[in-house]
């Protein structure tokens, strides 16, 4: 073993029916590093944080712990945790309704007994050290989901854990909270604790990181110091391939000229509904891209859905091509030609169990009807139709869409609502959590659509992103829309400002 | 598409474990006796040809579970969640028919009411149980189990409510049919009408989107509902259908013995079903589902009651045997198991061909 490694793992192979997901993959964690873990969705980074964990068994390979002189059987979650090896995974797998301590010693008490002082007075130890604002009795449910987070990294740490896994900590957070648990990451990297970090936000490598190993199909691209490894070649390396210039997509397409652009597709007067908006004027014209911006949680997600019908609407009106309409649930406004690919995939878009084929036609059948049920050919005609137009990467059309990776799940919604032939197309954060390869995709495919007539709202936590892609952006502050930005407008530091009512 | 016969596909398929479940009870009780299989074409007390036999009986007996295997494999996959008021909603449709038969009076000479109006109105009583039950899982969103044990608890009262607690008794012969044999057809009439029943669900499932529809809502209702569904509705639906399937198994239960035992009728009937739903390898989680797993599930229950009595086992010792037998089905066609058995199977292959 290298110098100060903690954990190696040697010519790792794992194969699945019909996938080799991992051929010869070597990994090695130092003690006190941060280590990122980069590549895009089905590159193996999951299979091999799996193996590591005990929740996949490897086909070959050793895997070798710092105070192990041979190397070690690691069959299940239980025995990575037995040997220091602790994961605090995207999603909080802890309870919400009990308290932070209990949730913290879960499963870890000894006996029958609890001492419930000497618990709640440990955790609180914990908390102090590592900094975390909560107290040990609060119900984890009210902490915030940043704390909470961290909660889960406390409890991993106190487990006496020498490698700690981060599988995408920080997408469901803001930045004042990504902040925070970067100081904690920093706090334990300094205690000599290896940090193996997954993510898919390029500035967050950059910034807490000390090492990065690519991953692509399954096998090693590299291991590199993270000053030698400019950003672009980072990309480049998980793609395969030379990026072509990412802020060159726009010039690339098109504006529609076509027959009634300009036209005005949708025009929303007041619309308020009940998720804690205020009222708001809305329009999108024919081939037209915008977007809602502003910070997490200043309504941008709550007025796409109140144009959907997704959430209760209260009051306002809306026009559909001129003529007044109501739409007051999504069958309303898929009836009207309106599409929403949701910002939660797994909550609201995916139906996990169903195939791939079920999911691409569900929003078409729906509004076919019950009694108008698609033949087998037809759905796997379109099926077919769209996994090829999409590049979608399944086994077949019958593959469970849980069994995808998240970008191409991700296609396969967007590939249900394209199916239903939209005059406009909502898009909630469509390329969160997914890889740089499918990101490209998305913004490139926006872009076509509306060279084609179809109108889109386009909404990203990236700015960057948002700038390539929409002609107008609405600026949204506190749930209310503070301002408009179109033309020389579109830079990102007008729109900081505007974000933040500076010149007010 | 399926160029040829896959032997592991086969494997993999939900409706292998009951349908093999079904052979292994087949085997045995031919090694055992294989006058289990005689089947004989005799005589009934009205000189009418009907057959008989261990195998009639097993289709006989076991119609009234695989109807009601249609109707709780859709509660089931829709709501995640079981009905557990069937064996008491069978009483009230059951007695709501014969009121409307007898009219009042508990030993009618003919009939009140024309059968079939009095058929239809015990249907409109099974959907009506469906639609309570309904409207409290999927409006007021309590757990299944809790919302249908209000009419487990008092369904049986309703039904003799219905008849002021007497028990009317039926004369007209032909009232009969339904659950003995119709003259000159000589297959018992329960397995006819389930066969309709099956013949009807499965015309539903291919010129409808029932199938894909429950399923999504049992998957994730809010993607369902963002797709343009709405899941209160699906769910709602469910339980009414499986009302309509309590109204048949009903008429089938009372025409059996022209009469109706308020305590007795379909006891125990829910949890057999529930069983049924469950042998046919669908979660009871909800979700997918494999209506037809479902029916074999429900004729392998009753055939191992069939086979359990013809061994002579006492009345009051059979649970404990169809338990055991049970617990084996259930849990060898558990995920854990399942996914151990393809392990052992692979290392096996390997070590041949390494051999």
């Amino acid at each position: 073993m290298r110098d100060k490694a903690v954990l190696e793992m040697r010519n790792i192979h794992k194969s699945f029916p019909g996938v080799r997901a991992l051929q010869a993959v070597d990994f090695t964690l130092c003690e006190g590093e941060i280590h990122a873990l980069m590549g895009e969705n089905g590159a193996g980074k999951s299979t091999l944080i799996k193996v590591l964990t005990g929740v996949y068994s490897k086909d070959e390979g050793d895997i070798f712990l710092k105070g192990h002189d041979k190397a070690v059987a690691i069959n299940s979650p239980q025995d990575a945790q037995n040997l220091g090896i602790s994961t605090v995974y995207q999603e909080i797998t802890l309870c919400p309704n009990l308290s932070v301590a209990e949730n913290m010693y879960i499963g870890r008490t000894q006996g029958m007994g609890t001492n419930w002082k000497k618990m709640n007075e440990d955790a609180e130890k914990i908390l102090k050290s590592l900094d975390i604002p909560a107290t040990a009795t609060q119900e984890l449910g009210s902490c915030s989901l940043a704390v909470q987070q961290m909660i889960a990294i406390g409890r991993a740490v106190d487990m006496d854990c020498k490698v700690l896994i981060l599988d995408e900590p920080t997408s469901s957070l803001d930045e004042g909270e990504v902040e925070k648990l970067f100081k904690l990451m920093r706090d334990l990297r300094a205690k000599g604790v290896g940090i193996i970090f997954v993510t898919h936000f390029l500035d967050q490598v950059y910034e807490v990181c000390d090492k990065i190993t690519v991953l692509r199909d399954g096998q090693l691209v590299g291991e590199y110091e993270i000053e030698n490894l400019p950003r672009v070649q980072l990309v480049s390396k998980m793609l395969g391939k030379e990026l072509d210039d990412m802020s060159d997509i726009k010039s690339e397409t098109t504006e529609y000229t076509g027959e009634g652009a300009g036209d005005m597709v949708f025009e929303a007067k007041g619309l308020c509904s009940d998720a804690g908006i205020k009222p708001f004027d809305f329009y999108i014209k024919k081939g037209e891209v915008n977007g809602f911006t502003g910070l997490l949680g200043s309504g941008r997600s709550e007025c796409v859905r109140a144009v959907f019908g997704a959430d209760k609407v209260t009051s306002g009106t809306v026009k559909m091509n001129g003529k007044d309409v109501k739409i007051n649930k999504p069958i309303d406004a898929m009836k009207n030609g309106i599409a929403f690919l949701t910002e939660d995939r797994k909550g609201e878009g995916i139906v996990g169990d169903l195939s791939v084929r079920d999911n691409i036609i569900l929003a078409l059948q729906v509004m076919k009807g019950w009694f108008k049920p698609f033949t087998k050919a037809q759905a796997y005609a379109f099926a077919d139709e769209y996994i090829k137009l999409l590049s979608i990467k399944t086994a077949s059309a019958d593959t469970p869409i849980k069994q995808l990776s998240g970008g191409n799940q991700q296609k396969v919604l967007i590939g249900r609502w394209l199916l239903t032939h939209p005059q406009y197309l909502i898009m909630d954060e469509p390329t969160r959590g997914i890889d740089v390869g499918t990101k490209i995709d998305i913004q490139k495919l926006v872009l076509k659509l509306a060279s084609e007539g179809m109108s889109v709202t386009f909404i990203s936590s990236e700015t960057d992103e948002m700038l390539r892609t929409c002609s107008r952006l609405v600026v949204m502050r506190d749930r209310k829309v503070v301002g408009e930005l179109s033309g020389e407008d579109l830079t990102q530091n007008k729109i900081m400002s505007t974000i933040a009512g500076g010149d007010k | 598409m399926k160029a040829k016969f896959n032997f592991k596909d086969l494997m993999r398929s939900q409706i292998f474990i009951p349908v093999v479940a079904l052979l292994l009870l087949l085997v045995f009780n031919l090694i055992m006796d294989p006058s289990f299989f005689k089947i004989t074409l005799g005589h009934n007390s009205a000189g009418d040809p009907v057959l008989s036999g261990y195998l009639i009986t097993i289709l006989d007996m076991g119609s009234e579970l695989a109807i009601l295997a249609i109707g709780m494999t859709l509660v089931t996959a829709a709501s995640g969640g079981q009905d557990i008021s069937v064996g008491a909603t069978v009483a009230i449709t059951g007695s709501v028919l014969l009121r409307i038969l007898c009219g009042g009076n508990s030993r009618p000479e003919e009939y009140a009411a024309p059968l079939i109006v009095a058929f239809l109105v015990s249907v409109i009583a099974g959907m009506l149980c469906g639609a309570f039950n309904g409207v409290l899982v999927s409006i007021f969103k309590i757990q299944p189990m809790i919302a249908t044990l209000i009419l487990y608890t008092a369904g049986r009262s309703i039904a003799a409510w219905v008849n002021n607690n007497e028990l009317p008794v039926i004369s007209e012969p032909s009232f009969g049919y339904f659950g003995g044999f119709i003259p000159g057809i000589c297959i018992p009439t329960p397995f006819i009408i389930a066969l309709v029943c099956i013949i009807i669900i499965a015309l539903v499932m291919k010129f409808t989107t029932l199938g894909l529809f429950t399923q999504a809502v049992g998957i994730n209702p809010n993607s369902s509902r963002l797709n343009g569904l709405n899941p209160v509705f699906v769910k709602f639906l469910s339980f009414v259908i499986l009302g309509v399937c309590v109204a048949v198994v009903g008429l089938i239960k009372v025409s059996r013995i022209s009469t109706i035992n308020y305590s007795v009728v379909a006891k125990d009937i829910e949890m057999d079903a529930i069983l049924a739903v469950a042998l046919g390898g669908n979660a009871l989680s909800g979700g997918k589902f494999n209506m037809a797993a479902s029916i074999v599930g429900a004729y392998v229950i009753q055939c191992l009651t069939t086979t359990l009595y013809k061994f002579q086992v006492q009345a009051d010792a059979l649970p404990a045997y169809k338990a055991v037998v049970v617990i084996v089905l259930v849990v060898s066609s558990a995920p854990t198991v399942k996914d151990w058995f393809a392990k052992t199977m692979k290392k096996v292959k390997a070590n041949k061909e390494v051999g």
